[in-house]
Parts: C-alpha cells; sequence; structure tokens
C-alpha cells in the first residue's frame, strides 16, 4: 500500500512538472479557469441582487454551499483525468497496455494526469467559501474547518466516483460521456443550492442515488449550526461526507467489473 | 456563390447525422434548463416586488435559450483547429475560395444543424409535456413570432461571425488557447445565457444592451415574450447587423494577418 502511494505521488509529480514546463501557458489556463467558472457565481450574485434571498436563504449561506461544491469538484476534476479519457483508452487499445503492467489497474489510471489548471475553479470556489465564512459571522472553531474539510474531500470522493462510472459505461457503449456529464457539471449547479428548494422527487435523488446534499447540503447544516427544515437527525452532519467515500468504493466495484468482463476488440 | 451555398448544404448534410449526439445533447440541455427553471421557481417564490420580466416569461427565456444553445457561438469548428495543428490548412490554402467566406459557411451549418436537432424535440416537450409551473409559453402574438424569426435570424449571423473569429484565433497557438477557453465564458454571460439579461441589474443594462452578445439570445428572447413591441424590430436587427458587419470586417482583416505568418512544416 505504502509502495502503491509513492508509485501515485511518482506520477503526479512527473505529471505536473511537464505541465509546468509550459509556465506562460499554464498561467493562462489557470486564469482563464478561473473566470469560466466564476461566471457561475457571477450569475448567482445577480439573482440575489435583484430576488432578495431563495426560499430563506441568503447569499453568504449559498456562498457556503457554491464554495465547497466547487472546492470538491476542482480537486476530482484535477485527480480524476484518466477515468475522463477512459473511453478513448478502450478505443485505440491503450487500455490493454495499461492491463499488461505489473501494478494496480486503478493507479496506473488515476496517475495518468493531474490536472493544474484545475486550481483556476478551486481557487475561485476557496475565495467564495472564505468570503461565506466572513460574511456570515461564522466563528471558526477547529471542529467546523475540520467539517468543511471533510465535506470537501468526501464531495471529492463522490465526484470521483461518478468520474469512473463514467468510465465503466465506456466498456459498453460509446455514447456515454453526455449522460455522466448531467450529474457531473449538472451536479454542481444542483449542489450550489441548498436541496430543499427543489421538488420532493428531485431532492430524494440527490440525497439517495448521487448523494451530493450528503457531501454538501448536511455537513453545511452542521457549519452554519441551522436547524435542517427537513428534519434530519443532529449527528448526520458529521457522518454524511462518509457517504461520499462509499459510494466512490461501491463505484470502483462496478468498474472492477467491467473490467472483469472486458473483452479486448484487439489493436 | 454556388460553392459556398454546397459547402453550407453538405456541412449541413454532414452535421444532421449525429442523430445519437443530438438525444444525449438533448438530455444534457433538459435537464441543465430544468434545474434553472427550479431555481428560478424558488427565487420568483421568494420576492413580491414586482421584476422585468414575469415568472412565466423567465421560465420560457431559459427554456428557448437551452433549446438554442447551438446556435451560441461556444466553441469553433474542431476540424478547422485540426487542419491548423496539423498544417493541413496549406490544403485549404490552395483552393479557388476565400478562406474566411469558406469557413463562415462552415460556421453556419454548424450552428444550425445540431440546433434544428435538439431545437425542435425540446420545444416540443417544454411546450406540451411540461407540468404548468415549469412549462414554456407559446410567443405573445403571430407579430412577435414573426418578430421573433427575423432577429433569430440576425443572432444566427452574428454567431456565425464570431463563431469565425474562434476559427481565426486557432491560427495563433498561445492566444488561439486563451480565447478558446474565455470567449465561451463571455458568450455565456453577456447573451443571457446564464442568467436572463433583464434579471441583471438596472445599471448595468445600457452595457449589455450595447454590447454584441445580447443580440444572441437576449434579443430573440425580448421579441417572442413581446417585451418589445413587434414595431421597434428596426434598432435592434440595426444592432446585430451592425455588430455581425463589424466581427467579420475584423475576421476578414484578421484572417489575412494570420495567414502571413502560417509556417508550414513540410509534409
Amino acid at each position: 500500500m505504502k509502495n502503491a502511494i509513492k508509485l501515485y505521488l511518482r506520477y503526479i509529480s512527473v505529471s505536473i512538472q511537464s505541465q509546468m514546463q509550459y509556465k506562460a501557458s499554464f498561467i493562462m489556463m489557470a486564469i482563464a479557469h478561473f473566470a469560466i467558472t466564476f461566471i457561475d457565481f457571477i450569475g448567482v450574485w445577480v439573482l440575489f441582487d435583484r430576488f432578495g434571498a431563495i426560499k430563506g436563504w441568503n447569499l453568504p449561506e449559498i456562498a457556503l454551499f457554491y464554495g465547497m461544491i466547487h472546492m470538491a469538484f476542482a480537486i476530482a476534476e484535477a485527480g480524476a483525468r484518466g477515468f475522463d479519457t477512459f473511453d478513448s483508452k478502450v478505443r485505440t487499445g491503450e487500455f490493454d497496455r495499461i492491463l499488461l503492467r505489473p501494478r494496480s489497474l486503478v493507479l496506473q489510471i488515476i496517475g495518468q494526469e493531474f490536472q493544474l489548471m484545475r486550481i483556476g475553479r478551486f481557487t475561485q470556489g476557496f475565495i467564495v467559501l472564505c468570503w461565506a465564512m466572513w460574511s456570515l459571522n461564522n466563528s471558526l472553531s477547529f471542529i467546523k474547518v475540520m467539517l468543511i474539510i471533510i465535506s470537501i474531500l468526501g464531495g471529492t470522493f463522490l465526484f470521483i466516483g461518478l468520474f469512473v462510472l463514467q468510465a465503466t459505461l465506456s466498456f459498453w457503449s460509446v455514447q456515454s460521456l453526455e449522460v455522466v456529464n448531467m450529474v457531473t457539471y449538472g451536479g454542481v449547479e444542483i449542489a450550489q443550492f441548498p436541496v430543499t428548494i427543489y421538488d420532493s422527487w428531485f431532492r430524494k435523488f440527490f440525497i439517495f442515488v448521487v448523494p451530493l446534499a450528503c457531501v454538501n447540503y448536511f455537513p453545511a447544516m452542521g457549519i452554519l449550526n441551522k436547524t435542517d427544515p427537513l428534519n434530519s437527525p443532529a449527528w448526520l452532519p458529521w457522518v454524511s461526507p462518509i457517504i461520499g467515500i462509499v459510494f466512490f468504493i461501491l463505484a470502483l466495484q462496478v468498474f472492477k467489473f467491467g473490467v472483469r468482463h472486458y473483452k479486448s476488440t484487439g489493436s | 456563390m454556388r460553392a459556398y451555398i454546397s459547402i453550407v448544404k453538405l456541412r449541413f448534410m454532414l452535421l444532421i447525422q449525429y442523430r445519437v449526439a443530438a438525444i444525449a445533447g438533448i438530455c444534457t440541455q433538459f435537464l441543465f434548463g430544468f434545474v434553472r427553471v427550479m431555481v428560478i421557481a424558488a427565487f420568483y417564490a421568494s420576492s413580491t416586488a414586482i421584476q422585468p420580466m414575469s415568472y412565466g416569461q423567465t421560465v420560457t427565456y431559459i427554456w428557448i435559450s437551452q433549446a438554442f444553445l447551438g446556435m451560441l457561438p461556444w466553441n469553433g469548428d474542431s476540424e478547422i483547429q485540426e487542419m491548423i495543428s496539423s498544417g493541413n490548412v496549406a490544403y485549404e490554402l490552395c483552393r479557388p475560395l476565400d478562406l474566411y467566406n469558406h469557413w463562415f459557411c462552415r460556421a453556419f451549418a454548424q450552428r444550425t444543424a445540431p440546433t434544428l436537432l435538439r431545437a425542435i424535440p425540446l420545444f416540443i416537450v417544454t411546450l406540451f409535456f411540461l407540468p404548468e409551473k415549469y412549462s414554456m409559453q407559446p410567443p405573445n402574438s403571430l407579430a412577435s413570432f414573426g418578430a421573433w424569426i427575423l432577429v433569430t435570424i440576425g443572432a444566427l449571423m452574428l454567431s456565425c461571425a464570431i463563431t469565425n473569429l474562434f476559427n481565426i484565433s486557432m491560427l495563433w497557438t498561445i492566444s488561439g488557447d486563451g480565447i478558446k477557453r474565455l470567449l465561451p465564458a463571455v458568450v455565456m454571460i453577456f447573451s443571457g445565457m446564464t442568467v436572463p439579461l433583464p434579471l441583471f441589474p438596472t445599471w448595468m443594462q445600457p452595457i449589455l444592451r450595447i454590447l454584441p452578445f445580447s443580440g444572441l439570445v437576449d434579443t430573440p428572447m425580448r421579441f417572442y415574450l413581446g417585451n418589445i413591441k413587434p414595431s421597434s424590430i428596426v434598432p435592434f436587427l440595426f444592432h446585430q447587423f451592425i455588430w455581425t458587419f463589424v466581427l467579420i470586417l475584423y475576421g476578414k482583416w484578421l484572417i489575412s494577418r494570420g495567414l502571413k505568418r502560417v509556417e508550414v512544416q513540410g509534409g
């Protein structure tokens, strides 16, 4: 296990070094990525400027949701690139080469690239989060910071799990990407707002099927010290980010199932 | 002239074949539209102030802008980018066609074919098969409908001009990359895709009105909804026309400069 982590870190440092070869390009892409993802927040700000509140939630509270989910997604985007481009690996036969290597399959795929430019989205999420905590006059206890970090990690695992499922679909279909984009990029847009604003059936889907609410909404209830309009138990905020990790583990099992039944098309 | 028309026809016929991608696109647009509609519904329910657009109008705005996403200049022609990076653009220069016009015709097909495939089903579903709360409204009047058709054509031409600027900017590798990433975000927010323009703060309205991007989505929407009387169509058509004209001139100048510095490295 320790060996695997060392190898992963090696892979990542190679990937980062190669990206840093083109420093100007990297900086520009990171700034562009920051600007593009920040547009989302501008959209949110415009709506609050006009309407003042959304079903009892104000802008700083929404900024908390926004910041957490964008930071989680940014890390997932950066790290799970190998799964994102998995369908082309299957098509070209590159996947067969990876299977032949004497190290873990998932390690190979995850180690393929660590996209530094996603730091753009991460930074704007972080800035929005800091602004939210500052505006909410929320006393930052150590416990709360830990909760924020854990829920972001849970969110990261959830999104990586979704990327893994997307990769698994490419074993069986060519046109899988768009469908999963709906829950990854769509998921970010959905989780920007507390799930209470959505209709019941929609809300249930994103609590029980794609547990976005577990890594974002419920922990936020703990951070905001708010009584949950959905009447969830008081211990839930501290436990629910784990659901993101569980989701990832389940997704990996599905992926391994797909690998076991994989028949190569030849190269 | 006949050559250009046949280019449009051929490219259009080719792009119309991508039915499966269209289905995926329809699902994605539908989900994103639905999320935005739910968010807007929550916002409207949270405020009793009079808004520049009624709730029903805003919902219609969101649905139609999602349906016409394909017509928005959010990307360039990927085949042209391939041609430029591989150097095959040299072949294009040998043809007895003006390169700018050639690419403009490709852009015309690129902005119409996928849009038709996606817009028609989306219109049908959102107009007839959604509950009252989330459904799209029919046009305000027959005259409004006619005005909408006219400004949509204007928006299409404007979009082709901007798409062509995308294509031309690929002749410069670093800046082209930057523009490829930044321009879509700028287009999204200033055209009214992210948030309907009438909902932006009042102080921003004059700026939004002057910028070319409002002509892409916002102007057609205002006429469809009857927000602006069909009789006032001339200044808006003029706005679209002037910007299209300016951007075409700029594009033609840019392409001649870009081609001068193209170095084809054999092969």
